[in-house]
């Protein structure tokens, strides 16, 4: 049992060891595996980067950034999605749940109408994303509906609040250059993500990922109803809200760095179930690997597919609607 | 010991239990009794330290459970909830292991010494051969059963189930009952609700007999467990008979019509 479990990781573990560097390769302008070791050796040559500056600068200025940003948000993604699935004893949850991603996508579409340049819009949207779920979270305390559903409903409000605020923002926003980046930002893509930028998405999501990953095997008490959980010895609310803070950061930072990437948070967790079974301490590390894997590989096809760039969000959803359909006619649950 | 000591809790308006006293040691196997909606649930999850009494305490060897941190009650007091199909399939033995929740610091899960513990349970309940089946495939009374090993696991000397038998057939209520008697002649305190009579009467030292909120009587199962308690709490008739049956003397209740006094009825 928990051999066949092992032997599994390893592979994805393999999967996504191969999929990092292999992504290097791949981009219009081709790059030898003897232009990347001379590259990764140039400290230590006598002639350094001579000959190999534009294969340098490609790698390490354009695609490096773009396939660690995809790693880190499709690891965050889906392991926000497995905790918040988690928390909401529901399968069918996704990251977004609680407002994160329409709030970030309004504080985005809110920079990009006041011109605040890249980095503004990127805080702007991770602030938003935060602020969006601190309220969803605050209206169900004060709810006196039972915990986890007031907390759901309270997300749909917000979230559709913020939806109809970024329609607003589209509404008057200047026609001729801010709404195509608006729509274009909302589509998701990571063909902005630059080296400098990369410290802003990833102290958020490993922020979030390490207590998510150190208390993953408590994170499964959680899915029993509240009452059960809290006589087995667990202080829910503290550990609700510790899910609900890590998730949201993620999500957040995702959001602002990626834009909308649907499915991800969905399909990525239900996988590593089919493979891993339901057990967090195997499901976070599974999320991890599987999620970071596959929007590395998503986002090549994204950049590589066509003569233009194909936003990820439209090519995510169309792999995740045929996946989820399968789910559902399978009843997700393939286990033996 | 467990003692409960003038319990009243309100949700707003009005009490839903008045002024509630009993205790039971350990060894004694405790049946709640009281038509639906009557504070059952309500009492449980006070004793269980997880709802806020208006007046009264509940103590635990003479501690307050509202004073004892979660992890700290875990080890005194376990809950078994209604047998309800889970949200996720986990296996048999991972429920199970949630069990040891309490005795764990939060970054660290179960480890070899816990899995062997956690089948030396299950082989004792007669359902090792279910560990690696998903709970969500097992039946009612394996699932209840398999909730009965984690709170074994967990420790705790007095068990509070909720209804054990709700939603199970008639062969696996008998099984289920059979281990709550065993338990208790273990030493645990088991309190439980129930909707079946016969199983106070055949399954419990003590019944406490609950009515719109307030104790209608408590004590030994025979002395309470009279026709006119069953039918004052019911409001339908109901005789109690002696029966021999596989060598024992059993009292049976029997519930019949019994014409409703009209006038009060349609009040209500």
């Amino acid at each position: 049992m928990t051999k066949k479990y092992r032997r599994r990781m390893i592979v994805l573990g393999l999967v996504f060891l191969t999929v990092l560097p292999a992504s290097f390769f791949l981009g219009r302008y081709s790059v030898s595996a003897g232009s990347l070791l001379r590259i990764l050796s140039a400290p230590f040559h006598p002639a350094g980067l001579e000959g190999v500056t534009t294969e340098f600068s490609v790698i390490f200025r354009i695609r490096l950034p773009r396939v660690a940003a995809a790693a880190l948000v499709g690891a965050a993604l889906s392991t926000a999605g497995a905790a918040y699935q988690g928390m909401f004893r529901n399968p069918m949850v996704s990251p977004d749940i609680l407002g994160a991603s329409s709030g970030a996508g309004f504080g985005a579409a809110l920079g990009i109408f006041l011109s605040f340049g890249y980095l503004g819009v990127t805080v702007s949207a991770f602030l938003f994303g935060l602020g969006a779920v601190l309220l969803a979270y605050s209206v169900s305390r004060f709810s006196r509906l039972e915990g986890t559903l007031s907390l759901v409903l309270a997300g749909v409000m917000i979230s559709s609040l913020f939806t109809a605020c970024t329609s607003f923002i589209k509404l008057i926003a200047d026609a001729q250059d801010q709404l195509p980046a608006i729509t274009y930002w909302l589509m998701g893509s990571l063909a902005s993500a630059k080296l400098e930028d990369l410290p802003f998405v990833a102290a958020p999501v490993v922020i979030g990922l390490v207590p998510l990953f150190l208390l993953r095997w408590r994170v499964n008490v959680l899915t029993t109803e509240d009452d059960e959980a809290q006589s087995l010895g667990i202080n829910t609310g503290r550990l609700r809200l510790t899910v609900i803070v890590c998730a949201t950061m993620m999500t957040a930072a995702s959001v602002a760095v990626s834009g909308m990437i649907a499915w991800v948070g969905l399909v990525i967790p239900h996988f590593c179930r089919l493979m891993f079974g339901f057990d967090y301490r195997r499901l976070i590390p599974a999320s991890i690997l599987m999620g970071a894997a596959f929007l590395v590989v998503v986002d090549n096809v994204a950049r590589v597919a066509a003569t233009s760039e194909i936003p990820l969000g439209i090519l995510t959803s169309f792999i995740g609607a045929p996946v989820f359909v399968y789910l559902i006619l399978t009843g997700g649950e393939a286990r033996a | 010991m467990l003692e409960v000591e003038n319990l009243s809790v309100s949700y707003g308006a009005g009490d839903v239990l008045r002024d509630v006293s009993f205790s039971a040691a350990a060894g004694e196997r405790l049946s709640v009794l009281g038509p639906n909606g009557v504070g059952k649930s309500t009492l449980f999850k006070c004793m269980l330290g997880l709802l806020k009494a208006r007046a009264g305490h509940v103590r635990i060897d003479g501690k307050d459970i509202r004073d004892m941190k979660r992890p700290d009650a875990a080890k005194l007091i376990a809950y078994i909830p209604q047998s309800t199909s889970p949200a996720f399939n986990y296996t048999v033995l991972d429920t199970v292991l949630m069990g040891v929740a309490s005795q764990l610091p939060a970054f660290r899960g179960p480890c070899g010494a816990h899995y062997d513990k956690a089948m030396d349970i299950l082989k004792s309940l007669g359902i090792a051969h279910l560990s690696d089946r998903g709970c969500g495939k097992i039946s009612g009374g394996e699932r209840q059963l398999t909730l009965l090993a984690r709170t074994l696991i967990q420790d705790a000397h007095i068990l509070v189930m909720d209804e054990p038998t709700a939603n199970l057939d008639y062969g696996n209520r008998f099984r289920v009952m059979e281990r709550v008697e065993a338990l208790g002649s273990k030493g645990y305190t088991v309190v439980f609700s129930t909707h079946e009579p016969n199983h106070a009467l055949s399954y419990s030292t003590a019944v406490l007999a609950l009515k719109d909120g307030a104790v209608l009587a408590w004590g030994d199962p025979a002395a309470v467990l009279t026709e006119d308690t069953l039918s004052s709490l019911y409001g339908i008739g109901v005789s109690v008979g002696r029966l021999e049956a596989a060598g024992k003397e059993h009292l049976v209740s029997i519930p019949y019509h019994r014409p409703a006094p009209a006038a009060v009825e349609r009040e209500v």
